[in-house]
């Protein structure tokens, strides 16, 4: 049976209130079609889990921010986006920051049936506070509890009919550890090619993990 | 020499042969441009590249590699590619050999403050806490004092990047080591003096008989 759906339907699919994890660094290898289509549809009350919200005038995240369609964002890193920092301060938007390497290790955890994380990033810091802290053979760390979301939104290179999928270059980012951690995972690739074309040893996230492929643009050749 | 010139200068001798590198946004990212001759290093940065270059020329971008900063860059014979796991794995694992930071404060712990000034700025802290904790080296390249006054204080009074003492200073006016002890004066910049450092640092250092200039190309 085929994964392909169409860009409206892929959107349609993600209800109002829904928790989403969005793959991609500063938009790349964010699935920038279907946040741009989220966006167009006016999706309301989402909580976003991702690495950052992208920069003003860039596809991204940034247009879910821009166009009030998230309620809580947990990310790393908002320097980068003026108006993310302005609903935080408005009180619009309730922000989560996370150490980088700590979100993505949330993220895994979420995805590989792990109950947290134990990372030495943060103890004594802000990023802390309300979290356990550990002594393991006289070092201390911090408890992470694992992430996990309804919907992972993956921007891939190639996806082949069954839904392997591969990545190009930094696109890749915490798009395979986020396919592991949505209930439902959506792919939106730039290429789809026929089934063997992305050998064995090259599929980066295997396609068991991927639900629905987002069909490409018919272009008609032209 | 400008002022980021010559710190750039005298963080990049602090680079081996072989040495994987992370370069922190900012001032930190200038001494790519100063390896000292023969001297061979990979440049990680966190969104996921080891072996990073500068983009090789004119019309050669690639829209989908770019390094932390969001600059588009270009990759070496040998470079590698990774997901945010295995690269923060590195950074926490012991495998990066040396980053370097940019910098709001370092106090007399040798305490790193440089990603939040509260009520000012938040942008979140990235990659670095993860940096600053992991990283077999960190070395923080700022300027020495800034417009609030001294930047090497005997407390950070905004919030910590890190409790992990960090390993050197390096600044347009001298180098400064954290140790147990307390902050160590180990080089000044060419024609400051001694008392002109001491001025221009809040945190009490210690001063050995003899601090010679910093070397630098």
């Amino acid at each position: 049976m085929s994964k392909a759906i169409s860009l409206t339907q892929a959107a349609e699919m993600i209800p109002d209130g829904a928790t989403i994890m969005v793959g991609g660094f500063l938009a790349v290898g964010s699935p920038r079609r279907l946040l741009q289509e989220l966006a167009r549809q006016g999706r309301k009350h989402l909580t976003l889990i991702t690495n950052d919200t992208s920069k003003p005038g860039v596809m991204g995240n940034a247009l879910l921010i821009e166009n009030k369609c998230v309620d809580h964002l947990i990310a790393s890193h908002i320097g980068t986006n003026p108006e993310t920092q302005r609903q935080m301060i408005a009180g619009e938007l309730k922000v989560e920051l996370c150490p980088q390497g700590s979100l993505v290790e949330r993220i895994r955890a979420g995805g590989a049936g792990l109950g947290g994380v134990l990372t030495p990033t943060g103890v004594g810091t802000v990023a802390a506070e309300g979290k356990r802290e550990m002594e393991i053979d006289g070092k201390k760390f911090l408890l992470e509890s694992p992430l996990k979301a309804d919907f992972a939104l993956i921007g891939a290179r190639r996806s082949d009919y069954r839904g392997n999928l591969d990545y190009a270059l930094t696109a890749r980012n915490f798009n395979p550890l986020m396919a592991l951690a949505g209930a439902t995972v959506i792919a939106e690739p730039n290429e789809i090619v026929p089934i063997g074309v992305i050998p064995p040893d090259e599929v980066v996230t295997p396609h068991v993990l991927v639900d629905y492929i987002i069909e490409r643009r018919q272009s008609n050749g032209r | 020499m400008d002022d980021k010139t010559l710190i750039a200068k005298r963080v990049a001798r602090e680079l081996k042969n072989g040495d994987l590198v992370n370069l922190g946004i900012g001032l930190p990212t200038l001494v790519a441009n100063h390896l000292p001759q023969g001297i061979e290093v990979y440049f990680q940065s966190e969104n996921g590249i080891i072996g990073m270059s500068a983009v090789p020329g004119a019309g050669l971008i690639d829209d989908y590699l770019i390094d932390a900063g969001g600059i588009f860059v270009g990759a070496l014979p040998g470079a590698a590619t990774l997901d945010s796991s295995m690269s923060f794995s590195l950074i926490r694992g012991g495998h990066l050999d040396i980053t370097v930071l940019g910098g709001l404060q370092v106090d007399e712990k040798g305490r790193l403050a440089n990603w939040m000034i509260p009520g000012k700025m938040v942008p979140g802290m990235g990659g670095g806490m993860d940096l600053a904790t992991g990283a077999r080296r960190v070395i923080v390249s700022m300027t020495h004092a800034g417009k609030g006054g001294a930047k090497i204080v005997k407390e950070c009074t905004l919030p910590l990047t890190s409790e992990r003492r960090i390993d050197l200073v390096v600044t347009e006016m001298a180098v400064i080591e954290p140790t147990e002890q307390g902050l160590v004066l180990k080089e000044r910049a060419p024609g400051v003096s001694i008392n002109q450092i001491v001025a221009a640092t809040e945190a009490t250092l210690t001063i050995p008989d003899n601090v010679p200039e910093m070397a630098i190309d």
